[in-house]
């Protein structure tokens, strides 16, 4: 069968408790223009909701957006629940206010980017088609 | 000369080829002259006279400076005592509370919901043992205190009022802010418990009830703060808060209380951007409207209720990460907008704020700032110094006039509960910071460090870092409070608040018995949760 040529899906999720959602929907906008297939789950979820939602809807990659300081709690979760749910390989990226120094251990939890304040939603879109690809069912 | 025939020389001159807009986008004319301005002298009137457009008070700064409110809260109650203690001993005027994420959405540290956010954001306030500790040694007649905390508002009004209490102060003689402000949560901030007209039913009671027993407290802030960080231009900012304004003393007329009866106490919080001339002219518009509106539709007799009083704190969303130190620049020339605006309150950010929360230090650069301003600069010497300027006046004027076309829009839709409902504010919003972004990604508006003049390396700061393990020690002492204390006498009192909650009779009596029988935010927000359901994000795009 030949590839697939649906458009790559992204979920973009707001994680924990911050309301925060004006860059969530920046970059949403952004990489909807650019081609992607985006779905958005609106503020206050838990890891539990965000991974079941990519299960759900089948995506490609979670774009995580966390401006309240729990990134070391609710990143990792993230990672975690889609682990449980045989979703590892779904690519996790992110942005918010993360400190450098926080910056490797979400790498080590397998976090593939963290975009911080600064950052072009050109640059996040060149990011994303580069690296985001569709995952084999 | 006219201005049409300087116009033509102006033409033959050197114009370099950039947009001459402001921050929000409004193109501005080469010049403004007497031409530009509506010849009527009342518009512009003088300080302390309907319709207030050069500050409320007849002698502004020359009678008493702003209060230097800094926002502070983070980790435990006792580190955020500590930080007021210390601000209080730089000079600071007022104190000003930010809590954390959990305790602004209603639930206590111990819930999994909170995991990772505990005292992160702000401080962690669970229960009564909590803002005893926060207030510990700060003597609640002696300050006045701003809280900001929206749809858990009730209980935490409920805790400093009991504080107040146990430390012997009658509630007469309490000054102070609760910013309680729903509309603008779902505008903006996004934090909630539940749907809108519960939440704005809640933001009543308050009204009522400060009204009647702490009538020298600010029950409501109606904020355009949130509305201007989540992206929207200047006149969007001042059309949706006024927008909200109106929608609550629509809803406390509703509830039978005469319009100047509370609308005294009504007080407000706006944005200080960048683009200084907007920010003046949005302030002077700001009071000039709301005085007009309160006459106009409400028929409010007494002065007071005619002034728009406001907090004001310079754009958190204008700061870089890119070398900080140009943030104490971007903050002292949004300040200066403030002043020279007629603010009566003013927090500064600090220039670590796009990384972290504040350190001492950089904190202390933010209120020295004010002082610099409030005592160096000389602006204070003279009551609205720049009313009067053609730029600034014509500049009032459009502000006004497209506010007002809002204004009149939202009225079309229903008023502005209708309007959230739609979701028309948040997509005008969405829209505005989108537009934004792009500019500034394009190269079209010039953020300096980021998209011009930047450097390759940075030199790191050193930033405020709250341990993980404030998250254990607050988890544990709301586990023991709820341990410990009378469970039958907290039973009854939530009970009762289920009871006024289910019933309509006005929430805070039972709320203030509540937590002082131990009773939690949680708790409390859990009755809410419960009679009044919960609002989720309709997620639009």
């Amino acid at each position: 069968m030949a590839l697939s040529t649906r458009p790559l899906r992204i979920l973009v999720a707001k994680a924990g408790l911050d309301g925060h959602d004006r860059g969530a929907k920046i970059i949403a906008r952004a990489l909807r223009d650019a081609g992607f297939e985006i779905i958005y789950t609106g503020v206050h979820q838990t890891p539990e909701m965000i991974a079941e939602t990519a299960m759900q809807e089948d995506v490609d990659a979670v774009g995580l957006s966390i401006l309240s300081g729990a990134h070391l709690t609710l990143f990792p979760a993230v990672v975690e629940e889609l682990k449980r749910r045989g979703a590892g390989d779904v690519l996790l990226f992110g942005g918010g206010i993360v400190p450098d120094e926080d910056l490797p251990p979400l790498t080590a939890a397998g976090v593939a980017r963290i975009f911080t304040p600064g950052a072009t939603t050109q640059e996040i879109v060149a990011w994303v088609r580069e690296h985001v690809h569709p995952r084999t069912a | 000369m006219n201005k049409r025939d300087w116009l033509a020389r102006y033409r033959n001159d050197t114009e370099r080829t950039v947009r001459f807009s402001t921050v929000s986008d409004m193109e501005l004319d080469p010049l403004y002259t007497a031409e530009d301005v509506r010849p009527d002298p009342d518009r512009i009137g003088v300080p302390g006279e309907f319709p207030y457009t050069r500050g409320v008070y007849p002698s502004m700064y020359r009678g008493r400076l702003w209060t230097m409110r800094q926002f502070a809260g983070f980790g435990t109650a006792e580190d955020t005592n500590e930080r007021f203690r210390f601000l209080l001993a730089q000079g600071q005027t007022g104190l000003s509370t930010a809590f954390d994420m959990p305790t602004l959405m209603g639930y206590d540290a111990d819930h999994p919901r909170a995991r990772g956010e505990v005292g992160r954001e702000g401080v962690a306030v669970s229960s009564l043992v909590d803002m005893r500790a926060l207030f510990h040694g700060i003597r609640l007649d002696q300050v006045t205190t701003s809280m900001t905390v929206n749809c858990s508002a009730s209980a935490v009004l409920a805790m400093y009022l009991a504080v107040a209490e146990e430390q012997g102060t009658p509630w007469t003689a309490l000054g102070g802010t609760i910013q309680n402000d729903m509309l603008k949560e779902f505008i903006a901030q996004k934090e909630w418990i539940c749907p809108p007209e519960p939440s704005l039913r809640i933001v009543v009671d308050m009204i009522e009830f400060c009204a009647r027993e702490v009538p020298r407290w600010h029950a409501v802030s109606i904020s355009g703060y949130h509305i201007r960080e989540a992206g929207s231009t200047a006149v969007q900012e001042l059309a949706f808060t006024l927008a909200d304004g109106i929608a609550y003393v629509e809803a406390a007329r509703q509830r039978g209380l005469a319009v100047d009866d509370f609308a005294p106490r009504l007080s407000f919080f706006f944005n200080l951007h960048n683009d200084f001339l907007e920010e003046v002219a949005k302030l002077r518009a700001a009071r000039r409207l709301w005085a007009s509106l309160m006459r106009e539709r409400f028929g409010a007799r007494d002065p007071r209720s005619l002034r728009l009083r406001t907090h004001a704190q310079t754009a958190g969303c204008s700061l870089t990460a890119q070398q900080p130190l140009n943030n104490v620049v971007r903050v002292a020339v949004q300040a200066l907008a403030g002043v020279l605006g007629g603010v009566q309150s003013l927090h500064t950010n600090s220039l670590d704020e796009t990384l972290a929360l504040p350190s001492e230090g950089a904190a202390m650069v933010a209120l020295r700032t004010q002082q610099i301003l409030a005592e160096e600069s000389g602006v204070t010497n003279t009551v609205d110094p720049l009313g009067g300027s053609w730029a600034i006046e014509a500049l009032t004027d459009r502000i006004e006039r497209e506010a007002r076309a809002y204004i009149e829009h939202i009225d079309g839709l229903g008023g502005m509960v209708r309007a959230i409902e739609l979701g028309y504010p948040q997509r005008e919003i969405a829209e505005a910071a989108y537009v934004y972004q792009q500019q500034i990604d394009r190269g079209e508006k010039t953020v300096v460090g980021v998209n011009r003049y930047q450097v390759p390396e940075e030199r790191p700061l050193e930033l405020l870092r709250v341990p993980l393990e404030v998250e254990e020690r607050q988890t544990e002492r709301v586990r023991r409070v709820k341990r410990e204390r009378d469970g039958a006498r907290a039973r009854a009192a939530l009970a009762r608040v289920r009871a006024a909650a289910t019933s309509g009779e006005n929430l805070m009596p039972p709320v203030v018995d509540a937590v002082k029988a131990l009773c939690t935010v949680g708790e409390i927000a859990d009755v809410y949760r419960d009679v009044f359901g919960v609002y989720r994000d309709p997620a639009w795009l």
